[in-house]
Parts: C-alpha cells; structure tokens; sequence
C-alpha cells in the first residue's frame, strides 16, 4: 500500500495538497496510508475525508498512529461525459471544430470540460462564419507589430503651417477619426460573438481593435496639435459609416470593412503620407496604414475560406454591396470639405496651377482605390466585368 | 388542488435551499415520483407540522430528529429516519484553544470562558457541553458559557455562530471554542483562523447529523419510492451534481439510530426538550 508522510505539516498548511495528488495516483477503492506528526492532522483528515467521501481508518503504525485512506469513487464520477474540445495548438492545414458547443464556454481549447458546465450563448459559433486560415499568423504579425503612439511619433519635431493648410489637416483628421470609429467598433460588435473555441479569430479582432485604438489617439493628437479643434463631420458620410454596422452578418461586415473600405483607405492613407505638410501627419499616416494592411489580409482570409466553405454567399455579398449602395444614393457622397481638403495638401498652396495638381492627384487616388477593389474582388474569384460593377458601386465616402 | 404522493418539510437556513429542492423536485418528477416541498423558518415549526399532518416527511436536524422521536413515543406513535448523506456520519466536534493558551487540559477550563455556537446547535453548543459535562465540568458552574447565536431555530446550520465563536477566540475573548472538526479546517484554509494559530484542546465522540424523518403515517409506498430514488442518485450525473454539491453530499445512505445518543443525553442534561418533546430552555427564541 503506497504511504506518505507529512511529517508536521497543518493540512490547513499545504497538506492536502500532499493528500490529494497521493489519492489521484490510485484508482476507486485503492488504499493510502498517511502519516503525519502535526497536532491536528488526523482530526482534520478525517472530516476532509468524510467531505470527500473517501473513507478513512485509523491504525497502529511504526511510528505512532496512521491513517487508512480509502479512495472513493466520486472524483471520477465527476468526469463522466466530459467533453473534448479540439486541439490547442492547429497542425499545418489543421482547423478547428466546425461547430463550437456552447457548453464548451470559455475553456482553453482542449481542455477537459465537465459535463453540466452552463452553455454560454456565442452568436459566432460556426467555424465558417468566422474562420481565416492565417488569422494565427496575422495575429502574432500584429502582437509583434504593436506600437506606442507616444514614442513611435516624434509629437515635438518642429513646423509651422500656412493657416489654410492646418486647417485642411483638421479636416482630413476629423474625417479620419470617423472612419476609425466606425473601423473600431464594427469588429468589437462581433468580437463578443465569436466563440473562443476560434481563439486566432478571437485574438486578431482584439489587436484590430487596439490598433483602432491607436489610429483614433493619434489622429486626435495630430488634430490639436496646434490647437486647432475638430471640424465637420456631415450626414452622409455617417450614414455611410453606419451601413457598415447595420451588415447583417460578421462576413459581410468584414468585407464590406476590411475588404472594400479599409482596403480603400490604405490608398487614401498612402496619398496622405505622399502629400502631408509635416512630419508628424507623415508618420502616422504610414503606420496607420501599415496596420491597416493586416485588416484588409485578415478580411481578405476570411472571405476567401468563407467561399471556398460555401460557393453561394458570393450572391450573398453582391447583394449587400447593391443594398448599400441604393441606402446611400440619396447621400451626399464625400464631404465637400474633406474633398478640398485632399486636394489643398495635394496642392501645397492655393495657386490655379498647384489647385490643378492637387485636384489631379486626389482623382488619380480614387482611380488608385478602385483598381485595389477591382484586384482584391478578382482574387476572392469574382468575374472581371463584376469585380469592376461592384467596386463602382462601393460608397463614394471611400469607407 | 390534489396532494403529491410526497409532501416534504425543509428549513430554509440559506437561499440555496430553494435551489436544491426545486431541483430535485424536478428530479424526482422526471423519475415519475410526484413530490413537493414546504418551507420552514426554523426546525421546531418543521417539527410540529410533522405532527399536524402537514408535511409526510422532514430533512431534520440530529436536533429535530430528537425532539421528533420524543415527541412520537409521548403520543404513541412512531417516526423514522429513512436516509441520511454520505456526510452525516460519524462527525465529531473539537474544542479549540488559541496555540499560546496556557490550557493544556479540559480541567484548565475551570473558571475560564467557553464561546459556544447558537443555543440550539447540536455540534458548537449542546455536543461539546456533553462532553465537558462527562469530563466533570459543567458549564454555568465550573466555566462561564458565551453563546454565539446566530439564526436561532436553524438548529446550527448556520455556520456563523463557529465563525463569529472563532473570531473571538483569536481576539481573546473567550479562552476557548467549539466547532465541528471540519470547520476548524475550514477556517484553517480560508484564513479566519490562521494555520498554527489555534490547538484542539479535545475532540468528542463521533456522532450522526441530518436525517429524513418520516412523519406519523407518512405513505409508506411514497417513502419507500423516495428513499430508493435517493439512494439510487448518483455523483457522477451531471443532472443531479450540483444539488448534490449544494447538499453537501457525495452518496445517499440509508438512516441509522445509532448516532444521537450522545445528543439525546447532551439535551437531558441541557434541559433543552422534555421526554415528551416540549421545549424547556426559557432561553430559546426563534
Ligand atoms: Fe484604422
Ligand atoms: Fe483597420
């Protein structure tokens, strides 16, 4: 009979877990025998035991008294009709469960879950509906490609704007924050719903969201810079926004999101970048849309696994790009003033010759934006002529 | 409205015990055993309505049981207990000093003071008593007795009074305590009584704690069905595990008589019911 000894070690001290991990190494109905030498060692064993349900006998032994412990049948009982779930870590071209229990709830993929666990309701619980093949690898690119906006930004490098020209960046900053807002919180609505058996969907979500979080820091931050306060924000590009969080489901929301718009405003981020009046505007229009790179990647991932799973949602997504467009036809489209905006940075100055510069550069960007819709539709397998109908059809707010 | 073919008595010492009973309501309904259960405040209610027809049988205290079983031999008429946890067997209770106390033996309590339980509670007041008693000390006379009431008429199942009797013990009010062997554990590991920071100074005999009782006339047919269902649920069900956790029970065993006599003599001697199972302590209110 296997014996240990816990010497005057207080099972109120740490003894039971001695006791414990003894008894689990023996089935149902095997004995222990224990010995200790603290005051109340054997009192305490025997009502621990009586609780467990483990009977227990007191004996003569070499060195005094010692217990007889007999383990009861409960501790397995307990794991019968345990569920498995799934694997922790994905093998190459391994995927995880195409239905996610929801008695699984919030356990570690691949943990033992105990039968009768309460079944926690996620509305994203079919691996399809979520899932992206690359979502682990774009998820660790992106926890490793995190910034900090206070040192990744040199807030105090020096210049000084022209009035008009501050005032075109306040513009373009109000109107970036929007889109940020809205590129914040269409993920963070799904990301609720996603059921953490999809744990790299789970996880690339929550860093799309801190980037979010960044981008709308330090567009804020650029934006007061000089003092200047936030500006306009008009009706119709909110409402082109809130189409975005009214898609009726987590693939839609991404491809019109990721695929469609952030797509687009890499373009407009790029432009930016190529035309900002100072140094700070440049710096966080190029590492906005470095992240923004891995939305689009992300949205790109999931919607090619989501047709390839399913053939038929295309008609799904052409749909929901026609449906958004005649909701935003009465809208206004861009904000004037953001329009001018652009073309004012472009320009530099508000001379005719450089307004015609500018105003060529902004239409080069839209052409620029559209040709990116046109390639990534003809890559998620849509016909040439129709990649080009619907990327025409995609909002004029560009997101 | 028709009766259900078992009406059962519990008191409703916590909020869990509405969880427990409407979940083995549903249990036993699934198992085609038509069963309700009544709610007392407090045990001597419970008690009394096995005798007023009220319920056919009660989750009784070892307390109740006792006062049941005199109050049946006074009226010629009998009860039973049919079933009892797994939990209820063979407790005992420890009379606690703190480690520096220089009380070394029972006889060291003479002149000293005693934090019991609630007046009622079988395992920190009445048992421990006993056990002083056979050991030649009584409490009132040879120690001062500080009773540490809480929620009269629960019969002790409320661990309060042990806890706020141990909270005392550290702070020096009383030189010593009573609680049931696997409090002092308890409050071991979740820190009311640090570990080392007390000393059992004795540990009484062991003895029963809750059972089934039947009522006078209870259906013997529905009794019996209830008893083998009980009997029969299973730890390792998942429909019935967590009651069973809430209940504090791992196994239903069949009742046995065998371990209230050390209680029986512990409420002579405390002059708490009478043979006929009247209540004497002026003391007691619930
Ligand atoms: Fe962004
Ligand atoms: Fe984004």
């Amino acid at each position: 009979m296997p014996t240990i000894t816990i010497d005057a070690l207080g099972l109120d001290e740490g003894g039971l877990l001695l006791v414990r991990r003894a008894l689990a190494e023996l089935p149902a109905g095997a004995a222990l025998t224990v010995r200790g030498a603290g005051p109340q060692w054997a009192t305490h064993l025997g009502a621990w035991a009586r609780e467990q349900g483990h009977e227990m006998a007191m004996r003569a032994g070499p060195d005094g008294a010692e217990a007889v412990l007999t383990r009861g049948p409960w501790a397995e009982g307990r794991w019968l009709g345990a569920m498995a779930t799934g694997r922790s870590t994905l093998g190459p071209g391994e995927e995880p469960a195409a239905r996610a229990d929801p008695a699984w709830g919030l356990a570690a993929r691949g943990a033992t879950v105990e039968a009768g666990s309460p079944p926690i309701a996620f509305g994203l619980s079919a691996r399809d509906e979520v899932w992206a093949v690359t979502a682990g690898e774009l998820y660790a690119q992106a926890a490793a490609g995190q910034w900090d906006p206070q040192t990744a930004i040199d807030w105090d490098a020096p210049f000084d704007l022209p009035p008009a020209i501050e005032a075109a960046v306040a513009q373009v900053m109000t109107y970036l924050i929007e889109n940020e807002n809205a590129a914040l919180v269409v993920p963070a609505r799904h990301l609720g719903q996603v059921h953490p058996h999809y744990r790299e969907v789970q996880q690339a979500l929550a860093l799309q969201c801190a980037d979010e979080a960044r981008h709308i820091e330090v567009f804020t931050r650029r934006l007061g810079l000089r003092g200047h306060a936030p500006m306009l924000s008009t009706a119709g590009g909110q409402a082109s926004l809130h189409s975005l969080l009214q898609a009726p489901d987590f693939s839609t929301a991404t491809f019109l999101l990721s695929v469609l718009g952030e797509g687009s405003f890499i373009t407009l981020l790029t432009f930016l970048q190529a035309h900002a009046p100072d140094p700070v505007t440049r710096r966080i229009c190029r590492l906005a849309a470095r992240d923004e790179a891995r939305h689009v990647a992300f949205g790109m991932a999931h919607l090619e696994h989501r047709l390839a799973a399913q053939a038929g949602y295309r008609t799904q997504l052409q749909a929901a790009v026609e449906q958004r467009h005649e909701a935003l036809a009465p809208t206004a489209g861009l904000n004037e003033e953001v329009f001018d905006a652009l073309v004012l940075l472009a320009a530099g100055e508000l001379t005719p010759e450089a307004v015609a510069r500018g105003h060529a550069a902004v239409q080069q960007m839209k052409a620029d934006m559209a040709a990116g819709r046109r390639a990534r539709l003809l890559r998620l397998g849509f016909e040439h002529e129709e990649a080009r109908r619907l990327s025409d059809l995609h909002t004029r707010n560009f997101m | 409205m028709t009766r259900p073919a078992l009406v059962m008595g519990a008191v409703a010492y916590a909020p869990k015990v509405i969880t427990i009973w409407e979940g083995f309501k549903a249990w036993f309904a699934g198992q085609g055993l038509g069963f309700d259960y009544v709610l007392y405040s407090n045990y001597e209610a419970q008690v009394e309505a096995q005798f007023a027809g009220e319920v056919d049988i009660a989750w009784n205290s070892p307390l109740a049981w006792v006062r049941a079983g005199r109050m049946a031999r006074s009226r010629g008429v009998s009860v039973e207990a049919v079933a009892m946890r797994n939990t209820d067997r063979d407790l005992r209770s420890v009379i606690v000093v703190r480690a520096d106390s220089p009380l070394q033996t029972l006889d060291d309590l003479r002149g000293r003071t005693l934090g019991v339980g609630a007046i009622d509670s079988p395992q920190a007041t009445l048992i421990p008593l006993h056990h002083l008693r056979a050991a030649g000390l009584a409490g009132g006379r040879d120690f001062a007795v500080r009773r540490f009431d809480v929620l009269s008429g629960k019969h002790g199942d409320h661990i309060g009074g042990e806890r706020d009797a141990a909270v005392a013990l550290l702070a020096g009010e009383v030189d010593a305590c009573c609680m049931i062997d696997g409090n002092h554990l308890a409050f071991g590991l979740d820190g009311t009584l640090p570990a080392g920071s007390t000393r059992v100074l004795a540990t009484t005999e062991p003895y029963d704690h809750c059972n089934f009782t039947t009522s006078p006339g209870a259906p013997a047919d529905a009794v019996a069905r209830f008893v083998e269902l009980l009997l029969a649920m299973r730890w390792d069900d998942q429909a019935v595990r967590p009651l069973m956790y809430l209940e504090g029970v791992r196994q239903w065993k069949p009742g046995r008589v065998s371990g209230y006599p050390q209680l029986e003599t512990a409420v002579d001697e405390a002059a708490f019911y009478g043979p006929d199972g009247a209540i004497l302590d002026a003391d007691y209110h619930y």
